[in-house]
């Protein structure tokens, strides 16, 4: 292509988006970077020489409170969301197909949830465990709290999968003979396999970086946001940027680990 | 005796909140036979396919395939198979995959599920591709894969929902014969929904016209093209022309009808028309000859050309006429040639009487627009 063609809209716009690209991983790169900060250097540049310090201080030194503790606490809640989450979104989806009395209510009140302030909820559903008698603890009234946040969005998505699933293959299925069970088991989840994928990669990384939900839920553990948030105001070294980094890491790999599934599917049936 | 494959179909209705899609109806598909259902959409064509298949419950009514009462029999478990309109192949599996799935749910072996799979793919000549994914094949191999999937189970009934709408015209008209010859060799019965007039008619041994819910009329493709029962079979069908006049008299010697514009035309009407009746009656398009000279012909009538169409063998001329049906003439091409004729020129349009075929029935709508496939 010859530069005539590209006139300067064409300039205009690539410099919007480098902008825009830089607006969204810059602060991110920032922490990157001063994470490798020298041992004698301080929250902010210049770089005193490159080290890995901050990343072992940070696994050994007992002045960041129980980080690993937290880490593992929101590993295990962003799986369990996960699961939940996803068997909970596949099932409500194919509920919705049939179109039941009252469906279209139902979804719109599950998706409207969506706006309502993350801290009243964690606080209402702080107040209803307490008044059900059961003691706050993260796993279970932080767990529900995570849930409301990772259902609507699940459900969401789950939507927009079934949207592109042709019905005609459930009814080939019985056609062939193939029982209700046998039909979900060898047709609706293999052919909606890679939409799950996506719907499992939001209720982990939905799971696994919530906060305002978790704040008055969690009882007296607290998960990694929390933690983190915590160390903002306590932790006055580069560590805090370690953690940074670790757990931008983590999720990551999640994600690429999500991307990969579905591309190798995808591609076995291209 | 009933025999393998036969269908029964008594006073079968279903309904969606206040519509019936299908309204009493009753139906006998011989067993062995090749049986078209056309009809306009909505007409519940699809309906009573997916009834017969199981997709569907009738609301009330039996339907019998074989000798055994299926209505409330799972789909899967009666005899039938269904191939879809979107064929419906599953996207995840390769075509021996697609081919073997419902030996897989029979539990038959591995080794032999893909032995009895790769065969079937050998009869539609797609065993080259047998590792091949759905996706990369053109819509044509798709089909062939659905009806090799459809016919491993060893079906008595081969149900199609408009099995060649998906194609272009080329390969419609490839697939068409060889789903007759498939037919003939196979001997079960096949049940072909479409909405395409020539299709029906050059496929089934048994033409279903519905409209509304009820079957219109079922006969031979050649008894309903050349004996429509009512008017709309007549216009659905195509080829004919609907004339509406009032009987003048009837008595042995025939029938004398008057049109609105004063025409007259002779027929051979049932017995009970008296004088004053109103009457319907078909006079088949190719049938007619147009003459310049509005001289006294017995059956004519006399309009302004407003359309002439070339198609190959015969050019479709369009005269103005009084009634709400244009008034359509093929004339073979070299008899048009011989003597031309232009837009706007007055004709006079006559033929033979006993080209005249009374219509019995009421069904007076209009179908759909089937001039095209005339």
């Amino acid at each position: 292509m010859t530069s005539s063609t590209r006139g300067l809209t064409f300039y205009f716009l690539v410099s919007f988006f480098v902008l825009f690209v830089a607006f969204l991983y810059g602060p991110m790169l920032i922490i990157f970077v001063l994470s490798f900060q020298g041992q004698h250097g301080g929250l902010t540049f210049p770089m005193r020489g490159v080290s890995t310090h901050w990343f072992s201080d940070l696994f050994t030194s007992s002045r960041y409170g129980d980080l690993g503790g937290a880490l593992s606490r929101s590993l295990i809640l962003g799986v369990a969301s996960m699961a939940i989450t996803v068997v909970a979104c596949l099932f409500a989806g194919l509920a919705f197909r049939k179109r039941f009395v009252g469906s279209g209510i139902i979804f719109y009140l599950a998706i409207t949830s969506l706006v309502v302030p993350g801290i009243l909820l964690g606080l209402g559903l702080g107040q209803l465990f307490q008044i059900v008698g059961i003691r706050l603890n993260w796993f279970t009234s932080g767990l529900a709290a995570h849930l409301s946040w990772t259902l609507p969005f699940g459900l969401l998505i789950m939507f927009a999968v079934l949207n592109r699933f042709d019905g005609a293959w459930e009814e080939a299925a019985r056609d062939a003979g193939a029982s209700h069970w046998q039909t979900l088991k060898l047709v609706t989840i293999p052919i909606l396999f890679p939409g799950l994928i996506a719907v499992s990669l939001f209720g982990f990384t939905l799971s696994y970086d919530e906060m305002p939900r978790s704040l008055l839920t969690v009882g007296a553990d607290n998960t990694l946001p929390i933690e983190i948030a915590n160390m903002t105001s306590n932790v006055t070294t580069p560590a805090l940027y370690a953690i940074g980094t670790v757990t931008s890491f983590i999720s990551f790999a999640v994600i690429g680990l999500a991307f990969l599934a579905i591309m190798v599917i995808q591609k076995r049936r291209a | 005796m009933t025999k393998t494959g036969e269908i029964l179909i008594e006073q079968v209705t279903k309904s969606y909140g206040p519509v019936n899609a299908v309204d009493n109806l009753d139906l006998t598909i011989e067993g062995g036979s090749y049986c078209c259902m056309i009809g306009p959409s909505g007409c519940g064509k699809s309906t009573l396919l997916r009834m017969i298949a199981g997709h569907e419950t009738p609301t009330t009514g039996t339907i019998n395939i074989g000798g055994n009462d299926v209505t409330n029999l799972r789909t899967g478990k009666r005899g039938t198979a269904m191939m879809f309109q979107s064929y419906a192949l599953f996207p995840h599996l390769s075509l021996t995959d697609n081919v073997a799935f419902s030996l897989k749910l029979n539990k038959v072996g591995k080794a032999e599920r893909k032995e009895r799979g790769r065969e079937m793919l050998d009869r539609v000549q797609l065993l080259h591709l047998a590792d091949r994914l759905p996706s990369e094949l053109s819509g044509g191999q798709q089909q062939r894969v659905a009806l090799a999937r459809a016919l491993i189970t060893n079906p008595q009934v081969l149900l199609l929902d408009e099995p060649l709408s998906a194609l272009d015209e080329f390969l419609r008209l490839k697939m068409r014969v060889e789903l007759k010859r498939l037919q003939n060799d196979l001997g079960i019965t096949f049940v072909h929904v479409t909405h395409t007039q020539p299709e029906a008619i050059a496929l089934a041994d048994q033409v279903v016209v519905m409209d509304h819910g009820v079957v219109e009329q079922t006969a031979a493709p050649r008894e309903i093209y050349d004996q429509p029962h009512s008017p709309y079979i007549a216009r659905f069908m195509g080829g004919q022309n609907v004339i509406s006049g009032m009987v003048d008299s009837n008595n042995a010697e025939g029938t004398v009808i008057i049109d609105e514009a004063g025409n007259h035309y002779a027929a051979k009407c049932a017995d009970n028309l008296n004088a004053g009746d109103e009457a319907k009656f078909a006079v088949r398009r190719d049938r007619i000859r147009i003459s310049t000279q509005a001289d006294g012909h017995e059956n004519a009538l006399t309009g302004k050309v407003t359309d002439l169409e070339y198609q190959g063998t015969f050019v479709k001329v369009s005269i103005e006429t009084w009634g709400r049906d244009e008034f359509i003439v093929h004339l073979p091409d070299d008899v048009f040639f011989d003597s031309p004729l232009e837009n706007g020129q007055m004709v006079t349009a006559h033929w033979n009487s006993n080209q005249n075929f009374h219509l019995l029935g009421t069904n007076d709508s209009t179908g759909n627009p089937a001039e095209d496939h005339g």
